[in-house]
């Protein structure tokens, strides 16, 4: 098993890199430090696509020399999805990060447990 | 009057907030987030110790918690290490090329006149898909508009406390030459390269979203420098909302027409033009400026959004 983890190395990167973000978003307690997390998760997701388009020793799908033959030309379809892909991690990071701006106006810290400890202080006062 | 605006426009004063820049006040502001801050760590304080049975109960939770995701996470990493493992080796086709992608690759140049394939895909047999992705930008331009823009609704909740939030002109530096002149030399070519990718979509790498991501940052890198006064002489956010409505119906619109003939079995007149040329690919061309001009305006607003809480001064 690990001598085709070897080989298939950039598949193994994207899922560590994957773990390593999920692991982030599930024990840190900061805000900003889980968007993070949420980031190097869309990374390895990226990564693990652009890895199985790749064939090798073939070019980018950019057809040169009038040569129209799928056998010359990697795969362009994972292409298309990591482009969707960053589109959408780009316009969740946005908001996510709006929405913490708001959280930190409202309670004055990221801590998430700081942040219930308040709110539930908050509520009895009104 | 005359007099006050001409300081506006050096930047000495704010009419939004009416307040003169002086040392003396930013002091001020930090010992009241200091005193804020110590306010609200007494708060958690008080409420450690006199609520210390539901803490516990919180503990017992979080031992939980804790046990659950390392359990979760090192079983979702194991299966899918193992799952690569058993892929095929990297490099190799894995699968046969399928029938999308032989398409794709041997009737595409045929079929869209795009050199590149990757851009005649994602602009002309799924260009839904494209125009799906460009919606999910511009709503996340309104969300992040309608959470931080400073209108009165937002400015004005009871719950929430403004004391950190300061007029953009404090931060902006008065003349940092260093970050000037290499703006002056490099805003000009970023321009112009990133006008060079978005027209070239149909023969190199590059297109509708690289391109405008770098007349995006082109401009962030202009307002970082010279500040938000000379590009809100002409980037309002009237501006922004029409250009951003304009390309995204015109993109439906001509996109839907061509869906509609081609289902129909119709011609639909638009000529595919030579390979290679830039003016070939027939709707290829137009829909890379149509995105490219939502992501550049969705690119400045989210800086402009998240520096001052709105576009173009308004």
């Amino acid at each position: 098993m690990l001598e085709t983890l070897l080989v298939n190395y950039e598949e193994a990167a994207a899922i560590i890199l994957f773990g390593i973000g999920l692991t982030m978003l599930l024990f840190h307690r900061n805000l900003i430090k889980k968007l993070i997390g949420m980031n190097i998760m869309d990374t390895g997701t990226f990564l693990f696509l652009a890895s199985m388009g790749y064939i090798s020793d073939r070019k980018a799908p950019i057809i040169t020399g009038g040569v129209t033959n799928v056998e010359a030309y990697i795969n362009p379809v994972p292409a298309g999805l990591v482009l969707t892909g960053i589109v959408v991690s780009v316009s969740v990071t946005a908001v996510m990060l709006s929405l913490t701006i708001r959280l930190y106006r409202r309670y004055h810290t990221l801590n998430l447990d700081d942040v219930y400890i308040l709110s539930k202080h908050q509520t009895e006062d009104r | 009057m005359k007099k006050t605006f001409r300081r506006w426009i050096d930047g000495d004063i704010d009419l939004m907030e009416n307040i003169t820049r002086t040392a003396h006040e930013h002091d001020m502001d930090r010992d009241e987030i200091k005193k804020r801050k110590k306010q609200v760590s007494e708060i958690i304080r008080q409420r450690e110790d006199s609520q210390s049975i539901i803490l516990a109960e919180e503990k017992g939770f979080r031992i939980f918690y804790n046990i659950a995701a390392i359990i979760s996470c090192v079983m979702l990493i194991t299966v899918l290490l193992y799952c690569v493992a058993n892929l095929p080796r990297f490099g190799q086709e894995n699968v046969k090329a399928t029938v999308v992608t032989q398409r794709y690759i041997e009737k595409g140049l045929e079929e869209t006149g795009a050199v590149n394939i990757v851009s005649g895909m994602i602009l002309d047999y799924r260009a839904f898909d494209t125009l799906g992705e460009s919606h999910v930008l511009f709503t996340a331009l309104v969300c992040v508009m309608v959470l931080l823009r400073k209108d009165w609704k937002n400015m004005n909740s009871k719950f929430e406390d403004y004391s950190s939030i300061r007029s953009d002109r404090y931060f902006q530096t008065e003349k940092d030459v260093i970050l000037q002149t290499i703006g002056i030399v490099m805003v000009p070519c970023i321009f112009v390269f990133g006008t060079y990718v978005l027209l070239n979509g149909q023969n190199s790498p590059g297109g509708g979203f690289s391109g405008g991501a770098i007349l995006g940052a082109a401009m962030i890198i202009f307002t970082a420098a010279f500040g938000f006064r000379k590009v809100d002489r002409f980037f309002t956010l009237k501006l922004s909302s029409y250009v951003t409505f304009v390309a995204l119906s015109f993109y439906s619109f001509a996109k839907g027409y061509v869906f509609i003939t081609g289902a129909n079995g119709l011609d639909n007149h638009i000529p595919k033009g030579i390979p290679g040329a830039i003016l070939s690919g027939g709707l290829i061309l137009p829909l890379d400026i149509a995105v490219g001009l939502v992501v550049a305006c969705t690119m400045y607003g989210f800086y402009s959004l998240f520096r001052r809480g709105s576009i173009g001064g308004g």
